[in-house]
């Protein structure tokens, strides 16, 4: 008998609606590492594929922006949870696309762990920040509420492929916003995984879908959807982004340009999580007790 | 039935304004003739009379103001926030002093009534820029980082329905922040910017940091279009504003939009009459319609729709359209006779898709533009009167049944600025509240502004906020 057991090659799908489909299109395309060695093959994403991705976020968004905030909150903590028990995958997964050693794999994972811990946190307080009531000069109650603007087509980072990744995706949802994701073009394993912790964490189906194959193919009918609310273009390059943001003006689609980073790492700011937020203003009269009043 | 007293004619008096028979732009602290020396001419839309005669300016200006304004930055941005905190105050100061004035010369170019521009328009450009001025010293308790920069120069072009309203929601932030603006009011709308140039003289503001370019279309898209703004912000159409988004695309400049709207005002059988009515009409015919925020179509429940349209019809039947400087007059004049055909040929389009048209007995003065207030009832989802934006006195009567089916009608639209609703059940206030996807709600009451109170909107209604501490990220580095 050999020793040497033969391995169980992983089939990459795409996440959409909480499933596993293929594309569509019945395409693939190899996935290689840094050294040009073959990984897997991985769905090649069509129009079609994006379309549908698009119809699974917008049911999904009425139930995700309607959850509390304190479920959110619970429901991305779970997702570091299940993170953490599958370290050692993703370790290797990020490794081979990355091209980096373990221990610099292993530092990408744990910071894509602790970001989501950090934007689990962020649900129930980013309301607080950016809301509030307003002291209007009359007898008005009036109050500035964040809500998420909906469907998000978001363009992940083309070098981070999972800690670039997470960092676009999580303060995305934490809002209530859903998401179509592209995983970088070179490099989607991580991301296609990511699917199957997402699966099993109690995020629901839609909330999340994502999308592997050749970004400027799939982004053109995202950006140019008039059931996208948003585009979050971090893995554009600047012709694509120039292209996109034309093409997201046909419905004035909220368009976060593509930004500088130097190291994904760095503890993020507020910013990505409000780009996808409109702020609604409230009024309502206070009407009065009468002009005497009381002191007390 | 004759109504028991007619009024006597109350004309404000127009003495108090002097309208100079040409205007240059202002340009770099001083009034100059555009380079090919274009003039083009503004008229009172009541009354068709030739006001002035302004400058338009072409691409050469629009740079000449750009380079004022940028030469300006540098000094303006390194000021001591509570310096530049001063100046802003000084200019809300002194619009309060001169707000009669204002107020007329505002009544006379656009067409409002004197009683809005009064107590509405001029109060609201002070408070801004009071506002604002406080606002200057204290950017690092905004939220934005302990030392948040402005962006350099805005470009701004603003619309024709609340001319110097519109300046100061663009002109006040911009300024407390640290940016120095070219701005382009609108083409029928000129004249109150370039009052508002004296005003920045007698607050003794450095030169170039507030630069007005007179013009039309041509003169804003030289402005968006110039490689030298840093900053682009617009109020007005939807369509101008998505030519805009197009027009920045792949720029560092950054964007706000204050865009169309198709604003619903949701009365629920529950709701005080009398009060929703004032509601109503509050909603539709301020400003003759021509407001981003209209509440231009009324969803009625339908127990109660014979009842409300009975009591809207009686309180239209009193409203006195005339000369706008009269101060018993309610509904002025048509901003320009563009925009009343504009208007006209919607209503008409209403009528021949089957809604049914309702006016009141009202008599249109002979010259000038004019348009009586306008119901449709009868009205569909599907008809244009109830999907396109008419910025007009023109309000279309929908019915529902149901707080779902009132939300799903509501929020049936591409656009998303504002919304009211009338009811006196707190717990469905706030349950429709939630699910309206506009900007702004107004609950047993409407078109509500405050300096204090962010405004803009959802979906095609545009994006970004002004007023309020939000409105400070539209100028900001952030």
């Amino acid at each position: 008998m050999s020793d040497a057991r033969l391995s169980v090659f992983k089939t990459y799908k795409l996440y959409v609606g909480g499933k596993f489909p293929r594309s569509e299109s019945g395409r693939v395309y190899e996935v290689s590492d840094s050294k040009g060695k073959w990984l897997a093959n991985a769905p090649l994403s069509s129009r079609k594929d994006a379309r549908d991705a698009v119809v699974a976020a917008r049911k999904a968004f009425g139930g995700w922006s309607g959850a509390t905030a304190y479920n959110r909150g619970q429901i991305l903590y779970r997702i570091a949870e299940m993170l953490e028990g599958r370290r050692d995958q993703y370790v290797q997964e990020v490794a081979d696309a990355e091209g980096l050693s373990k221990s610099k794999a292993g530092v990408q994972v744990d910071a894509a762990i602790d970001r989501w811990v950090w934007y689990a946190g962020w649900t129930d307080k980013i309301a607080q920040v950016v809301g509030g009531g307003n002291p209007v000069a009359g007898p008005f109650f009036n109050l500035s509420s964040p809500e998420p603007t909906g469907v998000v087509a978001v363009l992940a980072p083309q070098e981070s492929s999972f800690l670039g990744l997470v960092s676009v995706v999580a303060p995305v949802i934490a809002t209530g916003n859903t998401a179509v994701v592209i995983a970088s073009e070179k490099s989607p394993l991580p991301a296609l995984s990511l699917g199957e912790v997402l699966a099993t964490s109690d995020l629901p189906g839609g909330v999340v879908n994502i999308l592997s194959g050749r970004t400027a193919e799939i982004a053109a009918p995202l950006a140019a959807h008039q059931d996208v609310n948003a585009i979050d273009l971090a893995g554009a390059d600047e012709a694509l982004a120039k292209e996109l943001e034309i093409a997201a003006a046909d419905n004035l689609k909220r368009v976060l340009r593509p930004q500088p980073v130097d190291e994904w790492s760095a503890t993020p700011g507020t910013e990505r999580m409000t780009a996808f937020l409109e702020t609604k203003t409230v009024w309502h009269p206070t009407g009065s007790l009468g002009a005497s009043g009381s002191s007390y | 039935m004759a109504p028991a007293f007619e009024y006597a004619p109350a004309p404000e008096s127009r003495a108090i304004v002097d309208i100079a028979p040409s205007y240059g732009l202002f340009i770099d602290g001083e009034f100059a003739d555009a380079a090919d020396g274009k003039v083009f001419k503004t008229v009172s839309p009541s009354t068709e009379e030739v006001l002035s005669e302004v400058a338009e300016a072409g691409e050469a200006d629009v740079d000449r103001a750009v380079k004022a304004a940028r030469k300006a930055f540098e000094k303006w941005s390194a000021l001591p926030g509570s310096e530049r905190a001063k100046y802003l105050f000084r200019i809300a100061r002194i619009i309060q002093e001169r707000s009669r004035e204002l107020a007329v010369l505002e009544t006379l170019d656009n067409g409002k009534p004197i009683k809005e521009t009064r107590d509405a328009d001029l109060p609201l450009v002070a408070a801004h820029f009071f506002y604002y001025a406080g606002w200057a010293d204290k950017l690092g308790h905004a939220g934005f980082g302990t030392n948040p920069q402005p962006l350099g120069v805005a470009g701004q072009v603003i619309p024709w329905n609340f001319p110097l309203l519109m300046l100061a929601w663009k002109i006040a932030p911009a300024l407390a922040t640290g940016n120095t603006v070219v701005l382009k009011p609108a083409e029928t709308t000129p004249l109150s910017a370039l009052f508002f140039a004296d005003v920045c003289r007698q607050a003794g503001l450095p030169r170039g940091v507030v630069n007005i370019v007179t013009g039309d279309g041509r003169t804003g898209a030289a402005l968006v279009a110039h490689p030298d703004v840093n900053k682009v912000a617009f109020t007005g159409s939807t369509a101008v504003g998505k030519e805009i988004a197009r027009a920045v695309a792949g720029t560092r400049k950054k964007l706000t939009l204050e865009l169309g709207g198709k604003g619903a005002n949701i009365v629920f059988d529950d709701a005080p009459i009398d009060q929703a009515v004032e509601g109503i009409v509050n909603g539709i015919f301020f400003n003759q319609g021509q407001v981003c925020c209209a509440g231009s179509r009324l969803l009625v429940q339908e127990s109660i729709h014979d009842e409300l349209l009975d009591s809207l019809k009686r309180r239209l039947s009193t409203l006195r359209l005339g000369d706008p400087l009269d101060k018993n007059t309610d509904i002025g004049a048509i901003n320009s006779a563009e925009q009343l055909a504009r208007i006209t040929a919607l209503a008409d389009q209403g009528e021949a898709e089957g809604a049914e048209r309702w006016s009141p007995a009202c008599e249109l003065p002979s010259s000038g533009y004019w348009f009586a207030p306008t119901l449709f009832t009868n009205v569909t989802q599907a008809h244009t009167v109830a999907r396109d934006e008419i910025f007009g006195p023109v309000l279309s009567v929908l019915t529902f049944r149901t707080p779902d089916e009132a939300v799903a009608k509501a929020n049936n639209t591409q656009y998303g600025l504002s919304a009211g609703i009338w009811t006196e059940k707190g717990s469905r206030i706030l349950a429709v509240a939630n699910k309206l996807r506009a900007g702004v709600v107004w609950s047993n009451t409407f078109n509500k502004f405050d300096p204090t109170s962010p405004f803009g909107g959802y979906k095609e209604s545009g994006f970004g906020r002004e007023g309020g501490r939000h409105g400070l990220e539209a100028y900001l580095d952030v």
